[in-house]
């Protein structure tokens, strides 16, 4: 059951992310990529169980490699973005 | 359990921010909030993970997070916007072996069933081609490694050799996962998969490369998610997976191909070699000085920058061009081409850091309608993307491309260092037009020396 429940909200994401991304203007794609890039770096969470668990040395070394990249990725890409919509402006005499 | 719940609530809150957050991401005006709200998910998801029973030990959190955090945030401020292309790429496999070490840290810690064996493999396997995939992408884009297509005689047999293998590996590896030798193949044969699907792709593809590549890191992430039954892993990385495949639709759209003909055109220009038409005539330079008599006069101008704007870093130049011919009472308009660059809305990028207002870039389909009302058309470091010959040249490897039809405006003034072909090698009918005129030179020098002309 536990597996039809997750393959259900593995459904329901899916679908969602399309019609959220479907109707982005171009002019936002490279903050967008960038953007849900940064959200891709989610996998920090799991990231963070497997440094902290002490099950293993070599997870410990894992886990603490991956917390490392994600968090490049997550704050790199959340940092990034901010950067590049600050520059997206409207002049106001336009 | 109390804080079971908690965390899954707050994973629950967390989910709603992204959505928000990507909802927000889709208008420039709230686009800025979006990407905050966004980061507070992130940030609400992180911290409550940190509440977790099962971590004992912070040591080893905190060094990672350290680390992670000073090289993130100095790249993230110190890079320059025309390598934002290569930069994306680079923190998308980031993403990619996180997502590897993630799912190979599961392995130890609990007994796995098959079906979490399986999302292992999984996430391994995409985390190991996101990553490999991402830095060959990056090595393409920051021109450390040639940027054409590399192709090699029995590519595709050897490709399909490597997913056969992969696959037997995977599954010996999910019926015996203590036989380490399988998971190290399993690594190293998906990493090898990564380079081996990037690297005959060529330089011009890379906008959708990059959008393919993103959606993969998401999918890594989604298949993490599910090798230790974590549910916000899934649905981000579900959401990423899902934008990114958008996104390499549109891309595909613009270019009229199909995603196997970006993906593995690379093999058959080795056997094809083009069938092109040579294209006879003489193109026409021109200085600076009589471009300027001819935008002095102009009233209404379209700008149409490529890759080669970004490589001479002319966005500034440009928009300083804009300013001077407004003053002058002409309309000047930009027209952007979705692939135009090297990364989708690469373009949009460098002109909003220039300050160019975003309500002047106008898509490919708002300006060809109204293309003959223009006096001039600039085309800056553009090629492929304003080629007629994917109008007129049935014989042509673009032919059916939309592309921007910069030709149908009274003068067209093409800025360009020299007469070679553009990236796809294919000539361009455009430079032999009656009405086009050539600037040969770097892109951000001409433009200067037509703004002193102004002067």
């Amino acid at each position: 059951m536990e597996i039809v429940f997750l393959a259900f909200i593995l459904m329901l994401s899916i679908f969602l992310g399309f019609e959220l991304i479907n109707k982005v203007p171009a002019t936002l794609h490279t903050p967008l990529m960038s953007g849900s890039n940064a959200i891709s770096g989610i996998t920090l969470v799991g990231a963070l169980t497997s440094a902290g668990a002490e099950h293993t040395q070599l997870a410990t070394v894992l886990g603490t490699a991956a917390v490392a990249f994600a968090t490049i990725n997550v704050i790199g890409g959340y940092m990034v973005t901010d950067r590049m919509l600050a520059m997206f402006k409207k002049k106001e005499d336009a | 359990m109390g804080t079971e719940l908690l965390v899954n609530l707050s994973y629950v809150a967390a989910a709603v921010l992204f959505i928000f957050g990507l909802k927000m991401l889709g208008s420039p005006a709230t686009a800025r909030k979006g990407n905050f709200v966004s980061a507070v998910g992130m940030f609400i998801a992180v911290v409550v993970t940190l509440l977790d029973q099962s971590i004992i030990d912070y040591k080893w959190i905190a060094v990672g997070i350290a680390v992670g955090g000073i090289i993130g945030a100095v790249v993230a401020r110190s890079v320059a916007m025309t390598s934002m292309p290569e930069m994306v790429a680079l923190f998308n496999g980031f993403g990619g072996i996180a997502s590897l070490l993630v799912g190979w840290a599961a392995l130890y810690g609990m007994d796995a069933s098959t079906f979490q064996m399986v999302t292992i493999v999984l996430s391994i396997l995409i985390g190991g081609i996101t990553f490999t995939g991402s830095l060959i992408a990056y090595g393409k884009l920051s021109e450390r490694m040639p940027g054409r297509p590399l192709v090699f005689a029995g590519q595709r047999f050897f490709n399909i050799a490597l997913i056969i293998a992969i696959i037997a590996c995977s599954v010996l590896f999910a019926m015996n996962p203590d036989v380490s030798l399988y998971l190290y193949l399993v690594i190293g044969l998906s990493c090898l998969l990564g380079v081996m699907l990037v690297i005959p792709i060529g330089g011009a593809d890379m906008p959708v490369v990059i959008s393919l590549l993103n959606s993969y890191s998401g999918l890594a992430a989604c298949a993490a998610g599910f090798a230790i039954n974590n549910i916000i892993l899934i649905v981000a990385g579900s959401l990423v997976g899902a934008s990114g495949i958008i996104l390499t639709q549109i891309m595909c759209k613009a270019m009229n191909r199909s995603l196997s003909n970006v993906l593995f055109s690379g093999f058959s220009a080795v056997a094809g070699g083009g069938g092109a038409a040579k294209i006879e005539g003489e193109a026409k330079a021109m200085s600076a000085d009589d471009a300027y008599y001819v935008l002095e006069a102009a009233s209404s101008v379209v700008i149409v920058p490529g890759y080669g704007m970004a490589v001479a870093q002319a966005q500034h130049v440009v928009k300083e061009l804009q300013e001077i011919l407004e003053k002058n009472g002409a309309e000047v308009v930009y027209a952007i081409h979705p692939v135009a660059g090297r990364m989708p809305g690469h373009m949009n990028v460098l002109l909003a850091e220039a300050d160019v207002s975003y309500d002047l870039l106008l898509e490919m389909d708002a300006v060809n309608p109204r293309m003959e009302t223009f006096d001039v058309a600039i085309v800056i470091g553009a090629n492929d993307v304003v080629n007629p010959a994917a109008r007129e040249m049935e014989g042509s490897p673009i032919y059916g491309m939309p592309v921007i039809n910069v030709d149908m405006a009274r003068n067209v003034f093409v800025m360009k260092r020299s007469m070679a072909s553009g990236f796809a090698g294919i000539d361009n009918p455009l430079f032999f037009k009656e009405n086009t005129r050539m600037l040969f030179g770097d892109a951000k020098e001409m433009l200067s020396n037509i703004i002193k002309a102004f002067s």
